[in-house]
């Protein structure tokens, strides 16, 4: 059924076709309506989920640490402070391997306050062993939300899917919101094979030594490279059932481009149009997308950006002292491969100041331009 | 001669949960009344352990003493994340399980309060026990604010000893509405046995306040950490009792929002508190305003609790 809905209100309703059991979240701007939205659903009926509504996002991801470990299916939300505030918890959550689904509406950090689109916060998490999705429209945060519980539940590792304030979370967009009976064909009950479990009593989390600790954390690594693998055949089960189509990154116009932009989130949707303005004028450009960023999909990037002369990496985040968080990675990806192309990294948008197609075509005609970038990175539409 | 424990049958025969192999320290009150707690609670309970000794005592992995089903959560989620696996064993159907959220007087004074206030303030279906050897023991003796007046501890070493009276968290617990509060110890086994036995039964939020003697941290001999223990309610410095919420209105014919405290403990010899404080190596500094201002407190304290609890004192065999 098609309707047209906000991005967190496309959350909302994937979080209902999983039949989530537990959630807990907290209120922040620009994720409240998701929380309203669902209180609304769990107070109705509509969904059959015990809300824990507690007094902070801490909390919030303790709280569905409690109810995945006692093997429920749980979800929870977020955004920038509140991110932050549950740091601890969500390195707690992948070491525990819970297979929780958090979705976060990217927002700058502050001081000072400002609540609008900015990467900053989720790219952050990076080190927390939680999968990272990014997303670009609507429809593809409700999509996520489904397909992330299936990888989740699969590799025992939680899954943070993120999409841009307001460009997305308060924007109405078409979205094919599907049947329920689809959604529990592709994603059974949660079934875990250790829970806590009154007729099996274990004990989680407790103390290890450095005997141990090394190589559990070893298998967390590798069940996080095979989520890379499993997430392929998600997106194959999904495309069966659901007709909609995703993969690891999306390759647009990359074939024989000498210009590849990588961009995440909705930056995206506004390259692709300046792309196709460039190849009108003739020019070689393509687009990388950036769909999961934890864990990191070295092989493919290589592959997609490995014939490119250059590269330029969109950055709507900033880590102070090194520049954009993404550009730093595809260089690392890059770095072995022999006559790598030129990569210029681009800071833009931060705090969500507006990305344009101008401004993304101005970005990739001054790569075209220069031999190397000038500045490392570049902050485009910085004001003297 | 004088009876001082009725101890229940099912105390001294019933099967241990807490198995040997746990990691304690000689005479420490934590893991005895984690065991006394389990015999009252029975085999269906889960328990939720923040960082604190309980962290240590249950054992290293791939060793669990506890034949109940444990998680370890972060420091100050004890009571959130006993939420969280109650949601979820209501969700699986499995009601008549206890989660039973087990901290220190750090995770629950301190960094915990504000996820157990959110927890006992939406009067999620928990037990929350907190264990007090008043101060941080697992990080090597810290003050904490529960450390009484008078205390040295690594952070208030001699020269600074601590100065700011405990704080109240009865009262503070109470002030959430909660159904039921109750404070015991290791002393007093039987009450301890017959609470945890009680809460079973009490839906909503329920807090007990254990005072847990902790040999290296109250320097005192393993094994006198009962008898101290014992001392510290003779003195009324730590009284035994219970607060019910709710009561029958005769008058309106329904429950009523009010509080029902029942002195549990009376004490069979009474002390001053310098003679329970004397009795620790940890308040050799304390001087004897100090001890003035404590024992006025601890007076003032005991007087109002036997007004609340119904304004008559009970005697010791009622
Ligand atoms: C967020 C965080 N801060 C600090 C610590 C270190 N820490 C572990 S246990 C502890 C003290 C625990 O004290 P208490 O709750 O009284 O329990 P006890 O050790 O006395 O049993 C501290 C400070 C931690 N684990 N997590
Ligand atoms: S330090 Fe104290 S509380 Fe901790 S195990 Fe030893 S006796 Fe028990
Ligand atoms: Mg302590």
């Amino acid at each position: 059924m098609k309707q047209v809905i906000k991005g967190n209100i496309a959350v909302s309703h994937g979080v209902k076709l999983c039949r989530v059991k537990v959630i807990s979240a907290y209120p922040i701007t620009p994720q409240t309506t998701i929380v309203e939205e669902l209180s609304e659903m769990c107070a109705s009926g509509e969904l059959d989920a015990k809300f824990i509504k507690v007094e902070s996002e801490h909390s919030a991801m303790a709280g569905v640490v409690g109810s995945s470990s006692a093997g429920v299916r749980s979800f929870t939300a977020t955004s920038s402070q509140g991110l932050l505030l549950m740091h601890e918890v969500l390195h707690w959550a992948a070491g525990a391997r819970l297979p929780i689904v958090l979705a976060n509406v990217n927002r700058a950090v502050g001081p000072g306050w400002n609540i609008w689109a900015d990467q900053t916060d989720s790219l952050s998490q990076r080190d927390t062993g939680l999968i990272q999705i990014y997303c670009e429209s609507n429809q593809e945060v409700l999509d996520s939300v489904i397909m992330s519980y299936k990888l989740a539940e699969k590799v025992s590792l939680p899954v943070m899917l993120t999409y841009d304030a307001f460009f997305l979370s308060h924007t109405s967009e078409i979205v094919d919101i599907p049947e329920i009976e689809q959604a529990d064909e592709f994603l059974p009950p949660y079934n875990p094979e250790f829970r806590i479990d009154i007729n099996n009593p274990r004990s989680f989390g407790g103390m290890i030594g450095p005997d141990y600790y090394f190589e559990e954390r070893y298998v967390m690594h590798k069940d996080a490279l095979e989520a890379l693998e499993y997430y392929q055949q998600v997106c194959k089960d999904f495309k069966e059932i659901f007709g909609r189509e995703y993969d690891i990154c999306e390759e647009y116009r990359t074939g024989d481009a000498e210009v590849i932009v990588v961009a995440a989130g909705t930056i995206t949707s506004v390259t692709r149009i300046a792309v196709d303005r460039l190849r009108e004028e003739g020019k070689k450009v393509g687009l990388m997308k950036l769909r999961i960023f934890r864990p990191v999909p070295v092989e493919r990037w290589r592959k997609v950006l490995g014939n490119a002369a250059k590269v330029v990496v969109m950055d709507r985040n900033l880590t102070a002292g090194l520049g954009g968080v993404f550009a730093s990675e595809i260089q690392a990806a890059l770095y072995p491969i022999e006559n790598k192309p030129m990569v210029y990294p681009v800071i833009a948008g931060l705090g969500g100041r507006d990305v344009t197609p101008d401004d993304v075509e101005g970005i990739i005609n001054y790569a075209l331009s220069n031999d190397e970038p000038t500045d490392v990175p570049l902050f485009w539409g910085l004001k003297e | 001669m004088q009876k001082t424990f009725d101890i229940p049958r099912e105390l001294m025969t019933e099967e241990e949960l807490l198995q040997p192999g746990m990691l304690s320290c000689q005479g420490c009150g934590a893991s005895l009344a984690m065991k006394l707690a389990l015999k009252g609670l029975g085999e269906r309970t889960v328990v939720v352990i923040p960082a604190c000794c309980w962290t240590i005592i249950n054992g290293v992995y791939p060793y669990s003493a506890l034949q109940v089903p444990v998680i370890h959560v972060p420091f100050e989620t004890a009571a959130v994340s006993a939420s969280g696996v109650r949601a979820a064993l209501d969700a699986r159907g499995e009601k008549d399980v206890v989660v039973m959220a087990w901290a220190g007087d750090g995770g629950t004074f301190d960094i915990g309060i504000q996820s157990l206030s959110g927890a006992a303030e939406r009067n999620d279906d928990i037990l929350y026990v907190c264990y007090d050897n008043e101060a941080y023991m697992n990080t090597g003796i810290q003050r904490s604010s529960a450390t009484p007046v008078g205390a040295w501890t690594t952070t208030t070493p001699a020269g600074s000893i601590k100065e700011e009276p405990k704080k109240d968290i009865e009262e503070i617990m109470l002030a959430h509405h909660i159904p039921y509060m109750a404070t015991a110890s290791v002393a007093y086994p039987d009450d301890m046995y017959m609470k945890f036995k009680k809460v079973r039964h009490i839906t909503g939020t329920k807090f007990i306040h254990l005072l847990s003697p902790c040999p290296p941290g109250w320097r005192i001999d393993p094994s006198k950490s009962v008898q101290i223990t014992r001392m510290a309610t003779q003195a009324k410095v730590f009284p035994i009792y219970e607060v019910r919420r709710w009561r029958f209105s005769k008058k309106r014919g329904r429950l009523e929002e009010s509080w029902k405290y029942t002195i549990n403990i009376y004490p069979d010899r009474e002390l001053s508190v310098k003679e329970y404080m004397k009795a620790q190596g940890r308040f050799q500094q304390i001087t004897e305003e100090m001890l003035h201002d404590v024992q006025e407190r601890v007076d003032r304290k005991w007087d109002e609790l036997i007004r609340k609890a119904d304004g008559r004192p009970l005697t010791p065999n009622e």
